[in-house]
């Protein structure tokens, strides 16, 4: 052990000497991070995550339910706003001018159809630029009347047994009835992360995977510069000298990221969550990029090449785990996919982060460790020649 | 050598073939405390092959490597604190100090950070870069660096020092410094494994050189030991103008001439006896118009010994 600290005390002490390895932890990250929240910022922005608009052409009891439960409910968490238009022409004027993401319209006659036991559309008018908006407003949407579907079916009932009372206000308190529909709805939406803490994450855990080559790879310049032949000829053990390189990833990349999570926070407004939830999350996201790097290193025949191979690796999982676009939110082949790329894990982690549960990392943590592991050990399998172990 | 001198390194049987290459075929030899032994081969002989195994960083396919005794491999850790390594290669960090390089492999061979800064300081002045100790490595000249390289294998003061040659690529001066310090160290009772392409560096410090060809030991002993195994041969060295290699295909079918090399703007020949067959030497030479500059009758050296040997030279 005291060998691989020596050896990585020395790396270190190399890379800080290193403009490159600054780059690549701070001013990068930073830069891009700070311009994708700028440019997309748009797609959700702090608590005002989505803000809709609703126009109620109807004016029944069934559309107020909509109107004065629903969407108020919806909109208790601060995940989104609502604000009421007095026309069906003023709610699209607010699409159109950008001032909400999306508006429901409730059309004339919804309750009458409702109450007719006809199909009642809620509809809902999007920003095309906002695809997430829109999406989560059309969920709300449809779960209502989904559920509308089984209040046709309990109001016939109910008349049919010789109810007295009026139609319409059973209908409106069986569909007022909280449906576990809802209930997940809810928590999906505001299990996000804001656009700035998304990118700021997302640049931080993209750049994580070229900080951390800092340690491992220079096995291959030491081998080349013929170091590595004295470092062997050492009175150590040759693991000592994959621990030190590893030893060195580690403190690159955690040094690297801690500084960004204060960095974005300060400067760009990020809210990363739980400091604890972070830190599990930032020690096993820098545990399985290092174990990624190692196995490009192994596999590589120089520094350079493996230089060359990791920035495709890491750009491939970054787009794929939704480092510059959240493609989880896609939904789709796409975001079962992404599930292979440690990225997905560090951004969902941290999202559900958000939800305030410190243990809600848990699962992404382990799935970030179980990357680390087969990661190191492939990368030992491959590479114990190098170092003749 | 026959001393009493316990050995402090002792190579037997040691093989290694990397695909279909044999690089070294059963090479035995043992190096005496304060006895400098150099291996003398061409570019691809095997002698970093060799060196390689004898620092533990090579595992050979076969045979055994003992430092006082003790087996040295690629996972022993003790016995490599009493070998001193300087490999082929420049290994420096060029972003580092000297002082830095130093301090590094010190504490890695062991040494508490008081006793690195004290063997460093010592080692500094040993290979002459105590002025420029706190310089980047990278900004030193090419002689500077090769001397912190050889440092860096003498800082734990171990007892047999190995150099994988030392001296290629640097210019004479830093090359005479380099050989008066291994001449120095060998003063004070070091075991010295040295190998080397150069028959002069050799002849200079070696107390005894194996001879090394194709990845065999073919000869070993004295330089005077050595030059017997020629018996009554002479060396004549030629001066001659234009095509060195048409001359040297001349001189080689001359029936008395037993080897030819050229070297330089000349050739060497290896031959019987110098004053009977330079004649027809000569005459050869002249019928196919190459012409000769000087004639020289030297005393054998080991060059001849392994044009001798092998019947090749040992540099082209
Ligand atoms: N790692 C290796 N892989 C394959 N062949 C090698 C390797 N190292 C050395 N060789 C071969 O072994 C032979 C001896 O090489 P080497 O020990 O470097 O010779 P020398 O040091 O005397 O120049 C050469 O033919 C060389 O090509
Ligand atoms: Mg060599």
């Amino acid at each position: 052990m005291r060998a691989s600290l020596l050896i990585a005390a020395k790396d270190l002490r190399q890379r800080l000497r290193d403009r490159s390895v600054l780059v690549f932890t701070l001013v990068l990250p930073l830069g891009l991070g700070l311009v994708f929240s700028l440019v997309l910022g748009d797609l959700a922005d702090g608590n005002d995550v989505f803000r809709y608009a609703v126009a109620d052409a109807d004016g029944g009891q069934v559309a107020a339910v909509f109107t004065h439960q629903v969407l108020p409910a919806a909109s208790e968490g601060g995940a989104i706003t609502v604000r009421t238009a007095s026309s069906t022409q003023e709610a699209l004027r607010l699409v159109d001018d950008g001032d909400v993401t999306a508006a429901f319209i409730l059309p004339p006659a919804f309750t009458a159809r409702v109450m007719a036991g006809q199909e009642a559309v809620i509809e809902v008018v999007g920003d095309v630029d906002a695809p997430l908006g829109t999406g989560v407003a059309r969920s709300l949407a449809e779960s209502f009347t989904a559920r509308l579907t089984s209040v046709r079916v309990s109001v016939a009932a109910a008349l049919r047994a010789g109810s007295t009372r009026d139609p319409a206000r059973l209908a409106a308190e069986a569909a007022s009835v909280p449906d576990p529909l809802r209930q997940v709805e809810i928590p999906a939406s505001r299990r996000e992360l804001d656009a700035t803490t998304y990118y700021a994450a997302g640049m931080s855990v993209f750049f994580l995977f070229f900080t951390v080559q800092f340690g491992v790879t220079s096995l291959l310049d030491e081998r080349r510069a013929g170091t590595l032949a004295r470092l062997l000829a050492s009175p150590i053990r040759p693991l000592s000298v994959l621990l030190g390189k590893l030893i060195t990833s580690l403190v690159v990349g955690t040094v690297g990221t801690a500084v960004l999570v204060a960095a974005t926070s300060v400067l760009m407004g990020a809210r990363w969550g739980h400091p604890v939830g972070v830190g599990i999350l930032v020690l096993t996201g820098v545990l399985a990029a290092t174990g990624v790097v190692a196995v490009v290193a192994s596999l590589a025949r120089t520094s350079e090449q493996a230089g060359g191979w990791q920035a495709v690796v890491a750009i491939s999982l970054g787009a794929l785990g939704g480092a510059f676009f959240p493609v989880a939110q896609v939904g789709g082949p796409l975001a079962v996919i992404s599930l292979v790329s440690p990225h997905r894990w560090f951004l969902r982690g941290l999202a559900d982060l958000a939800g305030g549960d410190v243990r809600a990392v848990l699962p992404s943590a382990g799935a970030l460790t179980a990357f680390a592991l087969v990661g190191f050990g492939t990368a030992y399998l491959l590479g114990r020649r190098e170092v003749r172990l | 050598m026959t001393t009493d001198t316990p050995e402090v390194l002792s190579c037997k049987g040691l093989r290694k073939r990397f695909d279909d290459v044999t690089a070294v075929d059963d090479v035995s030899f043992t190096i005496a405390a304060g006895e400098t032994y150099g291996l003398l081969g061409p570019n691809g002989a095997g002698k970093t092959t060799i060196i390689s195994m004898v620092a533990g960083i090579l595992r050979p396919d076969a045979g055994d490597v003992l430092v006082e005794g003790v087996p040295v491999s690629t996972r022993t850790t003790e016995p490599k604190g009493r070998i001193g390594y300087v490999p082929q290669e420049l290994a420096v960090y060029p972003d580092l100090t000297g002082r830095e390089n130093l301090t590094f492999f010190a504490r890695l061979q062991g040494l508490s950070r008081v006793a690195a800064a004290r063997r460093v300081a010592h080692v500094l002045g040993v290979v002459g870069l105590t002025d420029r100790a706190d310089d980047r490595a990278e900004h030193y000249s090419g002689g500077m660096r090769r001397r912190l390289h050889i440092g860096m294998g003498l800082l734990h003061e171990p007892i047999l020092l190995v150099l994988d040659e030392p001296t290629a690529g640097v210019d004479p001066q830093s090359r005479n410094a380099i050989m008066d310090n291994i001449r120095e160290l060998a003063h004070s009772g070091l075991a010295i494994l040295y190998t080397t392409h150069y028959m002069e560096e050799a002849e200079r410090l070696c107390d005894r050189v194996g001879v090394i060809d194709a990845g065999r030991l073919v000869a070993e002993g004295t330089r005077r030991e050595l030059v017997a195994l020629l018996g009554e041969r002479d060396r004549i060295s030629l001066s001659v103008d234009g095509d060195l290699g048409h001359a040297e295909d001349v001189a080689r079918l001359v029936p008395a001439v037993l080897g030819v090399a050229a070297r330089g703007r000349g050739l060497e020949l290896l031959v019987h006896d110098a004053r009977q067959c330079l004649p027809a030497v000569l005459s050869a030479l002249a019928e196919e118009d190459v012409r000769v500059r000087a004639v020289e009758v030297d005393e054998p050296n080991l060059e001849t010994v392994f044009l001798h040997l092998t019947g090749r030279a040992l540099r082209g």
